[in-house]
């Protein structure tokens, strides 16, 4: 058994009266990417956000690196948040600054390394997502796609152990969602990077998922291994491997 | 519980060198690599020929950086030795050799710039005037076409542009006929001419002060939120869904902005008058020893049915100018929250400055 690296013990979230997750129980493990899967509005980003310390849930413990992710505490909050790279939905680049300046906000702040390392590695990055010819636009100057590129280049600059994903195929082509695939899958071969995506498209869960996680109005309806998801006899896990297959 | 990549940010490492041999130890980590940076100051490496990495156990994107530049620094002849699997398929991975090196578009000279500036400056000249016929003419349609608006967005607007600016615009412009007359009291007082305070006050807030001063707030309030509203549903492609839903961005947006203006200024210029006489009264009452019926006297008798019109006429051209600016910035708005920023900032300043631009053109007319 791989180590857990997030444990999640009875976590509540509600927006108002609204419950979104109802005593979440989970482990994340070591090495491993794990998928979150669902439909529309079950809860798959809020729980994506509670663990990571965006939205505060209103009961229940989240644990990162073996030590509560408590925003109170703020030296291990800190501290663990330079190990975590998050994607977001909408990619969530700073609009008034080039890419390769975005790439480069985290080593400024985070290292001491000098500007030329500082400038390949950003280089590296962009050319690792297929971005390097771009490094200078502006993210309104670039599509969809290749803005959330820039800022997966952006929440993998300091190498994380621990890398989200909110969505990060939606909205690309079946090759370079391929190729970001092959990427994820290098960084944690690489670097014993371990990812939790949360994602719809049954392609890219056919190639990263090391493990499924299926949410259903915020419980967890089914957790194991991608054989395990599609052999299952639960009704709504069923239909969605088989409504989306071809 | 701690994990190996966690363990490698608190484990140093060590440069050393031999001869001909350069040996590296331990992680090579975005943790590691400032102090190896330190150390390899002090070390001379132009005899280098061979970098040894057996003790590397761990190496992540900015060791493969920090390697490749130190075989840059020493020279193309140096190569990397005894990589085990892991280190030599970072290496591959993280490799900088294949980054392609963007196209930077040249700098413009002098003579280029210069007539960027005035052909956009012309351009936007002619936008501006565009925008302004739409305006009015999509106005003029919607006085007696309600229909091409959302329900109850004039009243709606003029909550927004005129009743919660009553407050503000009272109070200010009770404090501004309060500190004319007290300024004007005193000059006019050691010529025993007193009551030509009431004359001064209700002149000058009809005619200049009370328009302007409502005007600078109502573009300062109004003006801004305009801009940023607008602003905002261009970045985030709301206007392309209205256009797209064959609804005019202008008729929906715009001009119950513009209805609503153009009904509540001269009120709230109304209002800033009589609050600036009022405050004069104060003054006069307290200060100049004036009677509650001589200053009202002469006020009425000074005040005639040109200068209301007057001021009141300039206020709805101040409304007009305040709402254009505002739509026009709005319109511009390019990219994303910062781009939001810079138009609301440039609609704020135009309008004001439009605003006293056009009361002194105003002046002007009336003496002639």
């Amino acid at each position: 058994m791989p180590n857990s690296i997030i444990q999640i013990r009875n976590l509540i979230t509600q927006y108002g009266d609204k419950r979104i997750l109802d005593q979440i129980s989970l482990d994340f493990f070591e090495n491993q990417v794990t998928v979150i899967l669902g439909g529309s509005g079950c809860g798959k980003t809020t729980l994506l956000k509670s663990i990571i310390g965006l939205v505060s849930p209103a009961a229940g413990d989240v644990r990162i690196f073996g030590a509560p992710f408590d925003a109170a505490d703020e030296s291990h909050y800190n501290s663990a948040l330079r190990r975590i790279g998050v994607l977001f939905q909408n990619g969530a680049l700073l609009n008034s600054i080039s890419i390769a300046e975005n790439v480069a906000i985290p080593l400024e702040q985070h290292t001491r390394l000098d500007h030329d390392l500082i400038n390949q590695i950003v280089m590296t990055k962009l050319h690792m997502v297929g971005l390097d010819h771009a490094a200078y636009l502006l993210p309104s100057e670039l599509s969809g796609g290749m803005r959330k590129r820039a800022a997966l280049a952006r929440a993998i600059a300091l190498d994380p152990e621990l890398l989200f994903c909110d969505e990060p195929s939606a909205g690309l082509d079946p090759l370079t969602s391929a190729a970001l695939d092959d990427l994820i899958l290098t960084l944690r071969d690489q670097l014993n990077m371990s990812v939790v995506i949360v994602t719809h498209e049954l392609a890219s869960i056919h190639r990263i998922a090391d493990r499924i996680i299926f949410l259903d109005q915020g419980k967890i309806l089914f957790s194991g291994s991608l054989t395990e998801a599609k052999t299952c006899q639960i009704s709504e896990v069923e239909l969605f491997f088989k409504t989306g297959s071809f | 519980m701690n994990n190996m990549a966690s363990d490698n940010s608190l484990k140093s490492s060590r440069i050393h060198c031999r001869d001909s041999l350069l040996i590296l130890d331990g992680p090579l980590s975005i943790h590691t690599i400032p102090e190896l940076q330190k150390n390899l100051k002090q070390t001379r490496l132009d005899t280098v020929t061979t970098i040894d990495l057996s003790g590397v156990d761990y190496i992540d994107s900015a060791g493969v950086a920090f390697l490749e530049q130190l075989s840059e620094r020493t020279g193309s002849a140096a190569n990397l030795q005894k990589a085990n699997e892991k280190v030599q398929r970072a290496l591959e991975t993280f490799s900088s050799h294949q980054n392609r090196k963007p196209e930077q578009s040249p700098e413009p000279n002098f003579f280029e710039s210069v007539g960027n500036s005035v052909y956009s400056f012309g351009e936007s000249a002619l936008d501006f005037l565009y925008l302004t016929s739409e305006i009015v003419l999509w106005s003029l349609y919607g006085i007696f076409h309600t229909g091409s608006r959302r329900k109850g967005s004039v009243i709606q607007q003029s909550f927004l542009i005129g009743s919660n600016a009553i407050g503000i615009i009272a109070l200010l412009s009770f404090v501004l006929g309060l500190i004319l007359a007290l300024q004007s009291a005193a000059q006019l007082r050691q010529f025993g001419a007193n009551i030509y305070v009431a004359d001064l006050i209700a002149i000058s807030m009809v005619r200049e002060m009370g328009p302007m001063m409502t005007a600078i707030i109502i573009a300062g309030r109004s003006g801004s939120a305009f801009a940023a509203e607008i602003s905002t549903m261009k970045v985030t492609e709301e206007l392309d869904a209205l256009r797209m839903m064959a609804i005019n961005p202008i008729s929906y947006v715009v001009v119950p902005k513009f209805l609503a203006i153009t009904i509540c200024m001269p009120l709230l210029v109304t209002l800033s008058m009589i609050l600036g006489i009022l405050g004069g009264f104060v003054i006069g009452l307290t200060y100049l020893d004036l009677t509650f019926v001589s200053y009202f006297n002469e006020t009425i008798s000074i005040l005639t049915a040109e200068d209301l019109l007057v001021g009141l006429s300039k206020s709805i051209f101040f409304a007009w100018v305040i709402v254009i600016i505002g739509s026009y910035f709005g319109f511009k708005a390019q990219g994303g929250a910062e781009g939001v920023g810079k138009v609301t900032t440039s609609a704020v300043v135009a309008s004001i400055f439009a605003v006293i631009f056009l009361d002194a053109l105003f002046s002007l007319i009336y003496m002639i």
